[in-house]
């Protein structure tokens, strides 16, 4: 202990004081508050840039699943439209086959309206030429057989029963 | 072929040293005896801090000694500053005069003499002379101003290399980033806690560094001694104790003078026992940084010394190669003293802001 003593150097231990307090506080000015700053700036970048990057991974995520579901509506929608496409041409064939139906049976009708009162007319006419033909037989056979009564009456019979159509 | 080279490269320092060896002992072959003690003198004499730095000494043909180096200014309290070159007390051979009084440098210290330079001894072999305030610059002295211009400039680059480079470390910086990191996440944060460690951070690396590069350049061949110096480890260590109980909060003190959750008479006993405590840790510091270098060196020395008293090709070889690996063991001590001394010091402020 009394060595211990005996080396101590009260000299040096002020100059050793002086030295670290003075690089402590200089060193803290000029390079540790500088070097702790700048390595915590940097690991603050570094953490904001992973969370950064992960935020974007997620958005990414988010984008594709987007993506994905903005095709899948399109599909759908081109198959809806499609299908309604494939309705509407359906529907119009349809409404073409009903309304030509509709007007065939129309013309149909109109037709045989037509020919019906074409055959009514035929028959008038023909009724007519018969009426008139009658007449011209009734003359010839009036002119014939007008002494017989009997015959007469006979014959009118038989030439009405023929009339009869 | 490299390893042959390297091989042939050590045989030709081996047999440099042992020629070294041989040729001092054919001029010195009646000092021989002597030679252990004078290597006991000269290790002392390395332990300790001069007033010059000289990195060897020789003598010369004609008896004289020289001395390889160059002198630091002493500076002298003594009713008023007295300064002179350090090449004036002539390595203790001369005696300064200053105004009337007369000075001679004595095993390492300088005192008050008359003019032939009479030292006066009493009865228990103690100087008795008159000792001045000495504030010289010694080679200590010398050795850490060097060492703090060295780490200012060191760190104001690798701080200035971060505005530079894009906040990524250039040059010299890149080596001891990841060392300034270490001391953060690894010596303050977890013995301090992240909430106060700032404060200490500044003081960590400070001294971290400062007591790593004195130690390496005490493995120098400069022949430094500075944290092997009682006087420096005791700066250091008070500096710890001073801001361990300046920054203290009321809880530290509770723990030392009423300590929480024991029965009333424990606490009467503990309080003593914490007290001393409070002086023991940095008393345990500033011993255990200033005997492991001091060792350390004394190691090295000694070993270096046997390699001149075996003077054969068997034991010098052996000392040589002991010495060696004691060399690269002591590269890990520094490193490793410096560590201690810095993961202690964060545990005791550790100790002085806990909270509960």
């Amino acid at each position: 202990m009394e060595k211990l003593l005996g080396e101590f150097s009260f000299g040096l231990f002020i100059w050793q004081t002086f030295i670290v307090v003075g690089l402590l506080l200089l060193l803290r000015k000029f390079a540790w508050t500088p070097i702790l700053n700048a390595i915590n700036d940097r690991e603050e970048g570094i953490r904001s840039a992973l969370q950064s990057a992960e935020d974007a991974r997620a958005e990414m995520q988010n984008l594709q699943a987007d993506n994905e579901r903005i095709f899948k509506e399109a599909r759908a929608e081109r198959d809806g439209l499609l299908k309604e496409a494939r309705e509407i041409k359906q529907k119009m064939i349809d409404d073409a086959k009903d309304e030509a139906k509709t007007q065939a049976a129309q013309i149909m009708m109109q037709a045989q309206a037509a020919i019906e009162s074409e055959k009514q007319a035929a028959v008038a006419e023909l009724k007519q030429q018969v009426a008139s033909l009658s007449i011209e037989i009734a003359e010839k056979v009036t002119k014939e057989t007008l002494a017989d009564d009997k015959k007469q009456s006979q014959l009118v019979q038989k030439l009405l029963k023929d009339v009869n159509l | 072929m490299k390893k042959k080279q390297y091989i042939s490269a050590i045989l030709l320092v081996f047999s440099s040293f042992i020629a070294l060896a041989t040729d001092v002992t054919i001029k010195d072959e009646k000092k021989s005896a002597d030679l252990k003690s004078e290597i006991k003198a000269y290790i002392r004499h390395h332990l300790e801090d001069t007033h010059d730095f000289s990195i060897g000494s020789y003598t010369t043909d004609d008896g004289k000694k020289k001395y390889i180096g160059f002198s630091l200014p002493v500076i002298l309290w003594d009713d008023g500053l007295v300064t002179f070159s350090s090449g004036k007390l002539k390595h203790g051979k001369a005696v300064h005069k200053v105004g009337p009084k007369y000075y001679k440098l004595y095993h390492g210290k300088i005192y008050r003499t008359d003019a032939e330079g009479t030292i006066s001894y009493d009865a228990n072999k103690k100087v008795i002379n008159y000792k001045p305030l000495d504030l010289s610059m010694t080679k200590s002295v010398v050795t850490m101003l060097f060492t703090a211009a060295l780490m200012f400039f060191m760190f104001r680059s690798l701080a200035n290399s971060y505005k530079t480079n894009g906040s990524i470390a250039a040059g010299v910086g890149r080596f001891f980033e990841p060392i300034v990191l270490y001391i953060r996440d690894d010596i303050a944060i977890p013995n301090i806690g992240e909430k106060h460690y700032q404060k200490y951070m500044s003081y960590l690396l400070t001294i971290f560094f400062f007591i790593w590069f004195l130690n390496i350049l005490g493995l120098s061949p400069l022949g430094i001694n500075v944290t092997g110096n009682i006087a420096v480890t005791f700066g250091l260590a008070l500096l710890t104790f001073l801001i361990t109980n300046l920054t203290a909060n009321k809880n530290y003190w509770a723990h030392i003078f009423w300590m929480p959750g024991v029965p009333v008479l424990m606490k009467f006993v503990l309080a003593p026992i914490e007290l001393l405590g409070v002086f023991i840790k940095p008393f345990s510091l500033l011993i255990r940084l200033y005997a492991n270098i001091q060792a350390g060196h004394i190691v090295l020395m000694s070993l270096i010394g046997m390699m001149f008293i075996f003077n054969n090709w068997l034991g010098s070889s052996l000392s040589f190669v002991l010495a060696f690996i004691i060399s690269i063991i002591e590269v890990l001590v520094a490193l490793l003293q410096a560590y201690i001394f810095t993961i202690l010091s964060a545990l005791y402020f550790g100790f002085a802001v806990e909270e509960h």
